[in-house]
């Protein structure tokens, strides 16, 4: 009977004559009735495995039923009728719930947010590009120059503020600090060996992270006594070593018990060294540009943290949970991914830098400006090699850089400047086409 | 008054040398300007003909005045052609991809065929073809012989600036210009140019325009010598070889001299034109200055697009130094009345506003209101002077125009560089004032980033009703209270609003009838509603009962104000801080009213009047808050002195205590360290975890020591009191102040630099401690050891860096993105599109939400629609 309940409600239950099959087919209700709280009744109800999702749906039905309101099915139909965004429907369906109303009541709520929504839409030429690259442009000046420590991962360094904001304006290749959030798949996630093990088997390792390394000059050699240790650890034994150095970098390599003796193609000292440069760089083991693993235990769950970024490599590894992988490297994203994902990616970014400086904006504005850099199919940069240097009008082009070589080019390709544009129209002289330029409807007196 | 005439396109195109011929109005011969009388010689570099500048001369071409002739081309017959700078690479890839012989592109008629029809299509969609043009050039070189004439072609190599060797040989611009003659139209389209408006052969110039007088004004000096305009002092330049040039040619000159005399031209003809090219020496002027070319005037931020063209100076403006006033409205502004008499507005004369017009002209210019011009029946344009303003207002009529002096409730457009924002400049009615300084509500100093260190501000006033109807509906004060940035106020109280309000509304602060009436003065309407009790049989008022009196009826809200310290469980209405606020049907029952309340950027109070009342009602609310919180504030006395940041010597020995405890720990941490027993931090070398853990170690002393100090001062003291409402400072400044200024820091770790292993020869080498790596043990008011300070200096010294670096970065980024995202307009039919009409959203926002009519980025606020209706709290 007792089965992790505490005594006390284990009486109280016996006392109003539940048996364990009765408790199993018992409502919340029910032993709410019995004398137990709520809550206690819902821990019971779990641990002897009765869903409890469903019996909750039933308490809010039950709610409304039996006060006479409105029954939910009701406000299901209505709100479907409703043309509004899904945030909007989400939020009353999930507020509705939690009240009972009466039918006119209801009806009065949904047309007061009907109206509310109407009222804060967006009036047609309101001039959207403007507003948003001045809501992301006037947080600049307020935000920090410095690269600061990652605040979840003390170990990795990233960079943050405004710098990072201008690199994902900028769209650059590769991010100053880049930077990957691993998560895992159910099965290991929470078995830290296991973890640990994976860990050990995305890492970068080269050669030098095996073992010490010295130079032979006498005899013109690289000698490296690999660490015992550490083999064991990363689960890679001496000879393999030895083969995956010999196929990736194609020289000549002696295994003598725990030493390895590297002969470079030519005994020339410049070769030493460069071949010393070439073992630091090759990843023996695990992907390359991983450049280090930081493990993180995050509410029941291991996550692996890395420095440097490799999507595509990584997408393919057993145990990671492809679905919840992140990087910071947008570029990546649009390259592994597409264009969507980036677009989403420069988004949660651009406005994760924005938060971390304390500074509120608005999403819509964020969105405006990748949908902007996104909106021909690849990642366009905000500025000379990208939107800007691509726009339509000669003159807006001329005024924003390089003037001369703007003017040339227009006069060889004979283009022709539409003067639809902000910039153009200002230069010309005459009323810009945005906003209340670009009403046409006339009053006519009378 | 909008024209409906508009310039609908420009075309861009290289001028031929027949349209150069015929839009030059004569021909210039002679290098010489002016002759001895003063008057411009003809066929000279100032020829009358190309437009006037001098006062009283007419122009020959279009007989205008100065100032009406906009000026006219002249042209330079060359003797020999030259190359235009600016196309020298192009002209290069045109050579190497067409047939020295046939001058036919060097491309298989498929495969060019096909290229074009790719840069067609293109085109025709509006997208650029510059990849495809690219792809031409690097095919067309590929080809050793002429599929056409099979002519064997020759590698062409390019000197720079302006030189071409072919196998050995020079080429001359003659030469190069008989080539490119023969390129027929079809292969010029290969190369994406537009046969019709650039023939490759026109980028050789054989005529050269020579540009206005206009453009080229020289000015007298005081001394009756004329100083030539540097274009000028060029064209001369030009003038003198091309004449050499056919001096010697005709004489029959060796070849030689004339190569020469040909490079010479061709220099002055490229520094004419660009005085920065890389590999030619630049032109200079006798004084040694470099001469300014005319795509330097055309370049950068001071050049024409951008210093003259997207930007121009105004008339109708006015700048000055701004202070405060609490009694102004937000809306308003204070004028200094000598600006008032000097802006004016243009006023028709009507029947129904004669007699004011009258008034105005009668009060002509010094006797304000006044008028300073009157633009008479016959459309001649009249100033106002004392001697003539009976006479003028006698004469005026309906149809007459006066301009009228400044007064009070004229719409004027308010700004402070830089305009960050669109808040940066905003429609304030007119007030005027006595004294020199531009007067507003500290309230509005927020969305300007204002103070009153001596800023400067500009006003400008609107010169038509077009303008002045869309200030007063899109760019009044009150229509800007909230910040398209995040959907919350950006106008707010500041500074002594929020301490004046705190001091008020906290716990119970009580008034008799006398004091309550007296603070509530300078409101719109007093009012006193039931008091709150009697002592000693005389009636009370509290404090939370006066700041309701501004509140609008039926406002209901329930917030945490900033005193809150989240306790784990909130006691609500029963806190002891007075932290929990309730406001229901407009009554402030509990709470204090801080930053959270009204504040700028925070303000809950103030934000949910501006929702659900209304602009109009929500100026009234803040202007009424100002001017009761100051009112409050002046009544307490709230000062700041260096006394207050005095504290107990017993306090000060404990402060001393906790700071040498931790030099000890850290003492122990470097022991630990040195002796090996450090353990490192995951991911980190032993080295950078020991620092960690000193900094550590060091931040915790400076916060212990705070909050002795804290503790100390106590809650009346009005530094804590500003700390706590969110006024100004916060704890951390209070702490730096009284009890320890604590680490300073360079690039976010302890000061390391200096010298080989100390940061001075003070310390030992390799000396970690606190005091060596930049530790200030001292308060502000104990005052700084030499050392402290020099750390001190190192830290602030980073932060000014840090400051200059950054406004010019994102002053940057700033531009960039205006440039990106200007041209994108919400369409009528809800999607998002830039000017070729390319679609970028199909719906605005992803639901088509404004986020200055959004509550905080929530399209809709669900809960309050369902707290108003059903009259009950949600929980959460």
């Amino acid at each position: 009977m007792k089965r992790g309940v505490s005594s006390k409600t284990a009486q109280i239950l016996c006392g109003a004559g539940f048996t364990l099959s009765k408790l199993k087919k018992a409502s919340v209700e029910d032993l709410v009735e019995a004398g137990i709280t709520s809550a206690n009744a819902k821990s019971i109800l779990k641990k002897i495995g009765t869903p409890i999702e469903t019996s909750e749906e039933k308490v809010s039905q039950k709610i409304i039923d039996s006060k006479e309101g409105v029954s939910q099915k009701i406000i299901d139909s209505r709100l479907g009728e409703l043309h509004l965004p899904p945030s909007i429907i989400d939020a009353l369906q999930h507020d509705l719930k939690t009240i009972k109303l009466t039918e006119t009541q209801l009806d009065e709520i949904l047309k007061m947010t009907v109206d509310a929504y109407e009222k804060a839409k967006v009036e047609p030429c309101e001039a959207v590009g403007t507003v948003a690259a001045q809501s992301i442009g006037e947080p600049g000046t307020q935000m920090t120059m410095r690269t600061f420590h990652y605040a979840g991962v003390a170990e990795i360094s990233i960079t943050l503020g405004l710098p990072r904001l201008i690199e994902i304006l900028d769209a650059r290749k590769v991010p100053s600090t880049p930077m990957m959030t691993i998560r895992l798949k159910d099965e290991i996630k929470g078995d830290r060996d296991a973890v640990r093990k994976l860990a050990w088997e995305i890492e970068a390792t080269s050669l030098l992270d095996l073992g010490d390394l010295s130079i032979d000059l006498a005899e013109m050699q690289i000698i490296i006594e690999l660490n015992e240790k550490t083999l064991s650890q990363r689960s890679i034994t001496s000879k393999d070593i030895a083969q995956r150095t010999r196929d990736k970098i194609d020289v000549d390599v002696r295994l003598d018990g725990l030493k390895l003796i590297i002969h470079p193609e030519q005994p020339s000292y410049r070769e030493l060294l460069q071949l010393v440069e070439k073992l630091r760089s090759t990843a023996l083991k695990g992907i390359e540009g991983i450049k280090r693993i930081v493990i993180r235990k995050e509410d029941e769950e291991y996550v692996l943290y890395t420095e440097g970024s490799a999507l595509r490599k990584i997408l393919h590894c057993d145990g990671i949970d492809p679905t919840r992988v992140k990087t910071n490297n947008i570029n990546e994203i649009a390259d592994v991914l597409g264009i969507e994902a980036a677009r989403n990616s420069v988004i949660s970014e651009a406005m994760d830098t924005l938060r971390e400086q304390g500074l509120e904006v608005d999403v819509r504005h964020i969105m405006l400006a990748a949908d902007m850099m996104t909106c021909g199919g690849e990642l366009k940069q905000i500025g000379r090699h990208g939107i800007a240097g691509e726009k339509a009008s000669v003159l807006s082009r001329a005024a924003f850089e390089v003037t001369v070589n703007h003017l040339l080019d227009a006069a060889i390709h004979g283009e022709v400047d539409e003067l639809s544009g902000v910039t153009e129209n200002v230069i010309v002289g005459q009323p810009i086409r945005l906003g209340t330029g670009d009403v046409e409807l006339v009053y006519r007196g009378g | 008054m909008a024209s409906t005439k508009r310039i609908k396109k420009i075309k861009f195109g290289l001028l031929s040398p027949q349209e150069i011929r015929k839009m030059g109005v004569t021909k210039i011969i002679t290098a010489d300007t002016y002759d001895d009388d003063g008057y411009p010689i003809e066929m000279g570099l100032m020829d009358p003909r190309l437009g006037v500048i001098d006062p009283g001369l007419r122009c020959r071409t279009c007989a205008g005045r100065p100032g009406e002739c906009p000026g006219h081309f002249g042209r330079i017959e060359l003797v020999a052609p030259v190359v235009h700078v600016g196309f020298a690479k192009l002209i290069r890839k045109i050579l190497r991809a067409t047939c020295r012989k046939c001058g036919r592109l060097l491309l298989e008629e498929s495969v060019k065929k096909s290229y074009l029809d790719q840069i067609k299509l293109l085109n025709k969609l509006g997208q650029p073809y510059d990849e495809i043009v690219k792809n031409v050039f690097k095919d067309a070189i590929k080809a050793n012989s002429c599929p056409y004439c099979e002519e064997a072609q020759m590698d062409i190599k390019f000197e720079q600036p302006t030189s071409y060797v072919e196998d050995g040989h020079k080429l001359m611009p003659a030469d190069i210009r008989d080539r490119f003659e023969r390129i027929p139209d079809e292969d010029i389209e290969v190369f994406g140019m537009d046969p019709k408006n650039a023939r490759p052969e026109w980028m050789i110039l054989r005529v050269l325009p020579v540009p206005p007088v206009t453009t080229r004004p020289s000015i007298t000096l005081e001394s009756g010598q004329r100083s030539e305009d540097d274009l000028t002092h060029k064209l001369v330049d030009i003038i003198r070889i091309n004449q050499r040039f056919q001096e010697n040619r005709e004489a029959g000159a060796p070849q030689l001299i004339i190569e020469d005399l040909w490079e010479l031209l061709q220099y002055h003809v490229t520094t004419f034109l660009d005085n920065e090219v890389s590999g030619v020496p630049p032109a200079r002027h006798r004084s040694g200055r470099p001469l300014k070319s005319l795509s330097q005037r055309l370049k950068g931020k001071e050049g024409r697009f951008r210093g003259s063209l997207s930007g121009k100076r105004v008339n109708f403006s006015a700048r000055t130094v701004i202070s405060p006033d609490p009694n102004l409205s937000i809306s308003e502004i204070g004028i200094p009345i000598q600006i008032a008499k000097e802006l004016t507005i243009p006023v028709n004369v009507n029947s129904r506003n004669l007699e004011e017009c009258k008034k105005c002209v009668l009060g002509g210019p010094n006797n304000y209101p006044g008028a300073n011009y009157v633009k008479r029946l016959d459309g001649r344009r009249v100033k106002v002077i004392d001697e003539n303003k009976a006479e003028l207002a006698e004469l005026l009529a309906p149809g007459c125009k006066i301009d009228r002096q400044l007064k009070d409730g004229d719409l004027v457009l308010f700004n402070r560089q830089p305009s960050l924002h669109r808040m940066s400049i905003m429609a304030h009615k007119v007030k005027v004032m006595p004294y020199q300084t531009f007067r507003i509500n500290p309230a509005v100093c927020p969305p300007y980033n204002a103070d009153f260190d001596g800023d400067e501000m500009n006003l400008h006033v609107l010169q038509t009703e077009e303008a002045r109807a869309e200030a007063q509906i899109l760019m009044k004060v009150e229509e800007n209270l909230l910040s398209p940035r995040f959907g919350g106020p950006i106008i707010g109280g500041i500074h002594d609003h929020i301490s004046g309000m705190f001091l008020l509304t906290r716990g119970n602060v009580t008034f008799d009838k006398y004091n309550a009436i007296e603070l509530q003065k300078k409101l719109d309407s007093i009012a006193l509603p039931d008091p709150a009790g009697y002592e000693s049989g005389k009636p009370y008022w509290t404090g939370k009962q006066i700041f309701s009196q501004l509140l609008p009826s039926g406002l209901n809200l329930t917030y945490k104000s900033k005193m809150c310290d989240n306790c784990e469980v909130c006691l609500k209405e029963e806190c002891k801080k007075d932290a929990y606020v309730v406001i229901k049907d407009g009554n402030l029952l509990c709470g204090t009213v801080d930053e959270i309340g009204i504040g700028a950027f925070a303000g809950k109070i103030l934000d949910r009047i501006i929702k659900e009342y209304g602009s109009v009602e929500a100026r009234k609310f803040l202007d009424n808050v100002t001017r009761l919180s100051i009112r409050m504030i002046t009544r307490i006395g709230f000062s700041f002195g260096i006394d207050d940041e005095d504290i107990p010597g017993d306090a000060q020995e404990q402060i001393y205590d906790i700071i040498l405890n931790a030099e000890d720990r850290v003492k122990r941490l470097i022991e630990a360290y040195e002796a090996g027993d450090l353990d490192p931090l995951p991911g980190r070398t032993i080295d950078e975890t020991v620092e960690l853990k000193i900094m550590q170690e060091l931040g915790k002393a400076r916060n212990q020591a705070g909050d002795i100090a804290g503790y100390h001062l106590g809650v009346d003291n009005s530094a804590v009191v500003m700390a706590i409402s969110g006024a100004r400072g916060s704890m951390l400044n209070l702490t730096q102040m009284a009890a320890c200024v604590g680490q300073q820091s360079v690039r976010g770790e302890r000061i390391q630099r200096g010298y080989m292993g100390r940061t001075l020869p003070h310390f030992y080498k390799g000396d970690l401690g606190a005091d060596a790596h930049g530790f200030v043990k001292s308060s502000y008011k104990n005052g700084l050891s030499p050392i402290e300070f020099f750390f001190h200096a190192m830290g602030g010294r980073e932060g000014l860096v840090d400051t200059a670096v950054r406004t010019s970065q994102s002053g940057y980024l700033q531009r960039r993105l205006i440039n990106a995202l200007q041209d994108l307009e919400v369409k009528y039919d809800g999607t998002v599109r830039e000017t070729r009409g390319q679609i970028v959203q199909f719906v605005y926002g992803d639901d088509g939400v404004d986020p200055s009519k959004s509550d905080y980025g929530k399209s809709v606020n669900v809960r309050r629609i369902i707290q108003n209706v059903t009259g009950e709290a949600l929980g959460g």
